[in-house]
């Protein structure tokens, strides 16, 4: 079912009545539209501004596709690097902008998250807040809602996951609920699109005032904090007469949140009933004054001794009164759900998920299973990719660059323009394209099925131990797994680690879980040079464990430095430790696979593509210009050899590292390329060096060893290639959700120093071996 | 080609060289840094804190103790005192020493930067409890007086500091906290410890021993010339008068001294997969960012947890609590109070599921 077109045919058509004069309008509009800009709303278009709360894992996201039909556009919060989602919905002849708000246990501002959730519905001011609700867990969504209507009465309640409640025999008389909280409650199963039209009325209603909204005020139990508000809370009255959350922001006071005094000071707050956008009445508190019939320099006083007040109380509320007041929105939310929850009154025989649960974490088949999983994915990953990679690798670079070339001959191209664009970042891009997506295409979306299925929790659930003993946390197994596939995609998915410094460590040792980008490589030079010192009948078993090997240095390197990096470095950092275990989901196959293809593939290939095609530029250039009679790349060749020999590599291998910093999977043509041109063979078309493939093994063989290549080469080749910087898309990313240039400093310069570390070891003691036994 | 073994054993040398300078605690280069910190200025500070935290507890400064707190001797412990003298911050009256009025100030700006420091470790920093402390000691002496401002604005001006020490505001006001001697308190009397004397170290360690620390609730329930009987959290101490003495506390109203009187038990930890139990306290020696988000998913006295499965690695274990499922680490379980429910009567589906439970493991 299509909710766009369900809108469009059931919704009533209602006249749009020209809103009245002044503030006391009850079906125009009341979002703060400076506020908004200010926030990074464009409200151009629009009539009303939707908000979208929840705690995570409600179905917050399947709720915003339902209201939006996917149309979504994703933005950052202005200054921060937390990504929202916006899209629009129109509905009974009104426009509807709706803002998905990250996802928050709580509004107490304890998290960034939290914190823009609160921000926005406070300043903001949005004409209606949905808060998306997990039936089967009211209790604990009810503490979110309980707290979103302290700040704003314009809520509507998507009770989704009705279906679940219902399968585990949950009753939720929602008319109760409605009554009790005073706003309009829409059950609803987003999934199937059950409920939509519902809730879609419920906010129209809301937004137009047709409905009353009365939500219930907090009871406060502690005999100090209500004394202390029984003072405030008339004085807030006074200074920003009609506030409509006047008992919250003195809450907010007394906890001495300074966003809030700040807004006090500067009469910020007083714009939010008066919900008329005049530039001037935002910063400067003597217009509000004015439009308030006070004396200008009255209401400065009284801010003053608001705030005054404010601070003197403070000492006498003790120092548990985050704890307190939690409490007492617990105590409201579990007086509300025993009111209109009936739990079944028999437990069920048979829990389906908690089946689930005891079998993937068992204590002899939980890790089996876990394995027997992942080795599925990789199989299916590397045996699926192979096949559409060659074919890309057909087309992209077998025909259509022969194409390119006759084409750009005909046309009359210079040689060394044809070179650059075609020789250089075409050919570049092409061969990253091949190797990167087809398994990408297939990693992601069967990872995203996981996810989706809610087995992953579990997996970190199993794991948590050996992160724990790392100092790190659980789900940095989900990081690395998804590290495999691409560490760009990885590291962004340490967004689901909350923990300051859980989440630095996660991102930091991305970069040694062994991606795809690489594998390439591993697999071609275990296959050259340690496959082949095996008998025949061994060598393909012998070079994968090889492979193999090196992907399981990563995640002990992973823990390695998880430990370093928590005892020394990140010890300052502040570290929690929350894991939730969803319920598990059927997933819906066709959903999954297209968000993970826009989320995860397309996102990182864009990126890749980006760097990829200057990178061939600059190689081009490296190997075809000439300086005193030699290309530029045999020169820096000829500098970084006596580093490259030291740690039992060469200077072709370091400078193809260099160039290959957009995309390891260059690293492979350009040592081929490079080894040529330094042995002055340089093989192209026109006699010019390009990057080459070579398919025949024999071939590839005989061109390492005319670079001088020995088993210690292969060796620390297949080491370095785990244990370097990451790749520019990775760094880049890494800026992007630290924020902090130290820290990306850290992350691209420690394996590096590492590599260079291991390498030059193994290679002291391969030739100290090597003299002794020869 | 180097020759290996030489290349090796200079790269050993270098790693070993960094490793010697940079080592954390011990290495070279923080020990100077360290060791360049401690100027004429902030011995002269530490004086003047430890004199106004006294004058404040309307104690008695001796020589032998400014040297003991401050870990010098008496020659140079009475020096610095001649040294401040001079410098008007603080006179001698009939041998007792007292702050002037500018040396008081300084004193409280010092005291207010430490506990400052103290709260933001405490809320924004992963260090541990036993951390704090000397972190702001060294934090106290560095921070400007308009870092120290801009410090409490981003904290939200706090009040007290983690310990329950009050903030002296940045016009130096603290209000006076009545605390009196643990002795001083009556049969039935419900109380806070303030403040537990740090001299002589003897006593100081016994009370540690002990388990008291500042924040806990007391309730007095014997005093002898003998002894003093005290509950806290459920659990009895008995102290000699000579230790009680050096235990300061202030009294509390009935609401807030629920910890005093309700055994805290067990933890969450001795929960059998399967069995249920409510929450009765979750610990404040918890680190306050974990407490807050423990807090805000409803792990809150009262709440009902069921312990449900371990992980193959035995931990963490999944509790369900509120509808969720949410699994906690040992050490985060370990300082969750609860109380365990008795099995509801036969016949109910409950317990039926828990006998079946505890089959499976």
């Amino acid at each position: 079912m299509n909710p766009q077109e369900d809108v469009k045919t059931r919704g009533p058509k209602l006249p749009i009545t020209p809103p009245p004069a002044g503030a006391s309008c009850a079906t125009c509009p009341v979002h703060n539209l400076a506020n908004l800009q200010k926030l990074g709303v464009d409200m151009t278009d629009w009539d009303f501004v939707v908000a979208l709360a929840g705690n995570p894992n409600t179905g917050k996201s399947t709720v915003f596709n339902a209201l939006t039909g996917l149309k979504q556009h994703t933005g950052n919060w202005p200054g921060k690097t937390v990504t929202r989602a916006e899209g629009g919905f129109e509905y009974g002849g009104h426009r509807y902008k709706l803002v998905d708000l990250p996802g928050a246990y709580s509004l107490l501002a304890t998290s960034l998250d939290e914190e823009i959730a609160r921000d926005f519905i406070l300043f903001g001011q949005p004409d209606v807040t949905i808060v998306v609700v997990d039936a089967t867990r009211l209790e604990r969504n009810l503490n979110l809602t309980l707290q979103v209507m302290q700040i704003t009465d314009r809520v509507v309640i998507a009770l989704n996951l009705m279906d679940e409640a219902r399968r585990k025999g949950i009753q939720i008389d929602d008319r109760r609920l409605a009554r009790d909280l005073g706003v309009p409650v829409a059950p609803m199963a987003a999934r199937q699109g059950e409920g939509i039209p519902e809730l879609l009325q419920a906010v129209d209603d809301v937004a137009n005032g047709r409905v009353a909204v009365r939500p219930p005020r907090i009871q406060i139990r502690s005999p100090q904090v209500r004394k202390a508000l029984e003072t405030l809370t008339p004085l807030v009255e006074a200074a920003f007469p009609g506030l409509p959350n006047a008992q919250w922001v003195a809450l907010r006071l007394l906890d001495g949140d300074q966003n809030i005094i700040k807004a006090v000071e500067s009469g910020e707050l007083g714009d939010l009933h008066i919900g008329v956008v005049e530039e001037d009445r935002i910063t400067q508190p003597i217009s509000i004054a004015q439009t308030m019939d006070i004396d200008p320099a009255e209401w400065r006083e009284r801010i003053l001794r608001l705030l005054e007040t404010a601070s003197r109380l403070r000492w006498e509320i003790g120092t548990d009164f985050h704890e307190q007041i939690v409490t007492d929105i617990f105590a409201e939310a579990s007086r509300i759900a025993s009111r209109a929850v009936t739990m079944p009154g028999e437990k069920p025989r048979f829990d389906l998920d908690r089946t689930i649960d005891r079998i993937v974490t068992h204590r002899v088949w939980g890790f089996p299973i876990m394995i027997g999983l992942f080795a599925l994915i990789f199989w299916i990953t590397i045996t699926g990719a192979n096949y559409p990679s060659q074919l890309l690798s057909t087309l992209l670079i077998g025909h259509v660059y022969p194409w390119l070339k006759a084409g750009a001959a005909a046309i009359g191209l210079p040689w060394w323009l044809s070179g650059l664009l075609i020789d250089g970042a075409y050919l570049s891009t092409a061969w990253v394209v091949s190797v990167m997506l087809p398994p990408m295409a297939i990693f992601f979306p069967l990872f995203t099925l996981l996810e989706d299925l809610g087995y992953l929790p579990r997996l970190a659930f199993n794991l948590d131990e050996l992160f724990h003993k790392a100092g790190a946390h659980g789900k940095q197994s989900l990081s690395m797994m998804m590290g495999f596939g691409c560490n760009a995609a990885g590291v962004i998915s340490t967004r689901i680690i909350d923990s300051p410094r859980e989440r630095l460590i996660a991102i930091i040792t991305n970069n040694f879980a062994l991606c795809n980008g690489r594998w390439p490589l591993q697999i071609l030079i275990a296959t050259l040079f340690i496959g082949a010192l095996a008998p025949p009948y061994l060598a393909g078993i012998i070079s994968a464990a090889a492979v193999v090997g090196v992907a399981l240095l990563g995640v002990l390197l992973t823990f390695l430095v998880s430990f370093f990096l928590s005892r020394t470095m990140l010890r300052g950092e502040v570290s929690t430790f929350t894991l939730e275990l969803p319920p598990y989901r059927p997933p819906r196959i066709l959903q999954t696979i297209y968000t993970s293809l826009i989320d995860r593939t397309v996102y990182v290939l864009w990126r890749a593509v980006i760097f990829a095609a200057p990178a061939g530029l600059i190689i081009w250039i490296l190997a075809n210009v000439t300086v005193a009679g030699q290309p530029v790349a045999t020169h820096i060749v000829g500098w970084l050899n006596p580093v490259g020999i030291l740690i039992g590599l060469n200077g072709v291998i370091l400078l193809a590292y260099v160039v290959a910093i957009p995309a390891n999977e260059l690293v492979i043509p350009v040592i081929l390329m490079l080894t040529l041109l330094m042995v002055g063979a340089p093989v192209g078309a026109d006699g010019s060096a390009t990057l080459i493939e070579v398919e025949n093994m024999d071939e590839l063989m005989q061109i390492f060893q005319l670079g001088g290549w020995t088993l210690l080469t292969a060796v620390n080749l297949m080491l370095f290639s785990l244990i370097h910087n990451p790749c520019s898309t990775t760094i880049y990313t890494i800026y992007k959700e630290t924020g902090s240039r130290k820290w990306t400093t850290v992350a691209a310069l420690l394996p590096l120093a590492l590599g260079f570390l291991i390498t030059f070891f193994v290679a002291q003691l391969w030739r100290l071996a090597a003299m002794w036994t020869g | 080609m180097p020759n290996p073994l030489i290349s090796l054993l200079i790269g050993l040398a270098l790693l070993a060289l960094l490793a010697a300078l940079f080592w954390p605690d011990r290495g070279f280069f923080l020990r100077w840094q360290q060791a360049r910190r401690m100027s004429a200025r902030v011995l002269r500070e530490d004086a003047l804190k430890y004199l106004y935290t006294h004058e404040l507890e309307g104690r008695a400064v001796t020589l032998q103790s400014l040297a003991g707190e401050m870990g010098v001797s008496l020659d140079q412990a009475a020096q610095l005192l001649g040294e401040m003298t001079q410098l008007g911050l603080m006179e001698t009256h009939d041998g007792a020493y007292a702050l002037t009025p500018t040396g008081r100030e300084v004193a409280v700006q010092v005291l207010r930067a430490h506990r400052l420091w103290e709260r933001y470790l405490s809320e924004h920093s992963g260090y541990s409890e036993e951390e704090w402390h000397a972190r702001a000691d060294q934090a106290e002496h560095l921070l400007a007086p308009d870092e120290v401002d801009a410090l409490a604005q981003q904290l939200g001006d706090p009040r007290f500091d983690p310990h329950g020490d009050p903030i002296p505001t940045a016009a130096g006001e603290t209000p006076r906290l009545e605390t009196k001697p643990l002795t001083h308190l009556n049969p039935g009397d419900l109380a806070r410890i303030i403040h537990l004397e740090d001299q002589p170290e003897l006593v100081y360690a016994q009370l540690v021993a002990e388990g008291l620390h500042p924040g806990m609730e007391i309730l007095v329930v014997d005093k002898t010339p003998q002894r003093v009987r005290f509950l806290s959290r459920g659990n009895e101490h008995v102290l000699a008068p000579i230790l009680a003495a050096n235990v300061f506390v202030t009294p509390i109203p009935k609401e807030q001294a629920e910890g005093a009187i309700h055994p805290w038990g067990e933890t969450l930890t001795s929960l059998h997969p399967g069995e249920e139990a409510e929450i009765v306290a979750v610990s404040r020696t918890m680190h306050p960012a974990e407490r807050h988000r423990l807090l805000d998913l409803g792990v809150l006295p009262g709440a009902r947890v069921r312990a449900e499965f371990e992980s193959p690695l035995g931990e963490p274990v999944a509790y369900f609590i509120r509808g969720a499922l949410i699994a906690l680490r040992n050490d985060q379980a370990e300082k969750i109070f609860v109380r365990k429910m008795t099995p509801a009567p036969s016949g109910n589906g409950d317990k039926r599921d828990v006998a079946l439970i505890r089959e499976d493991a």
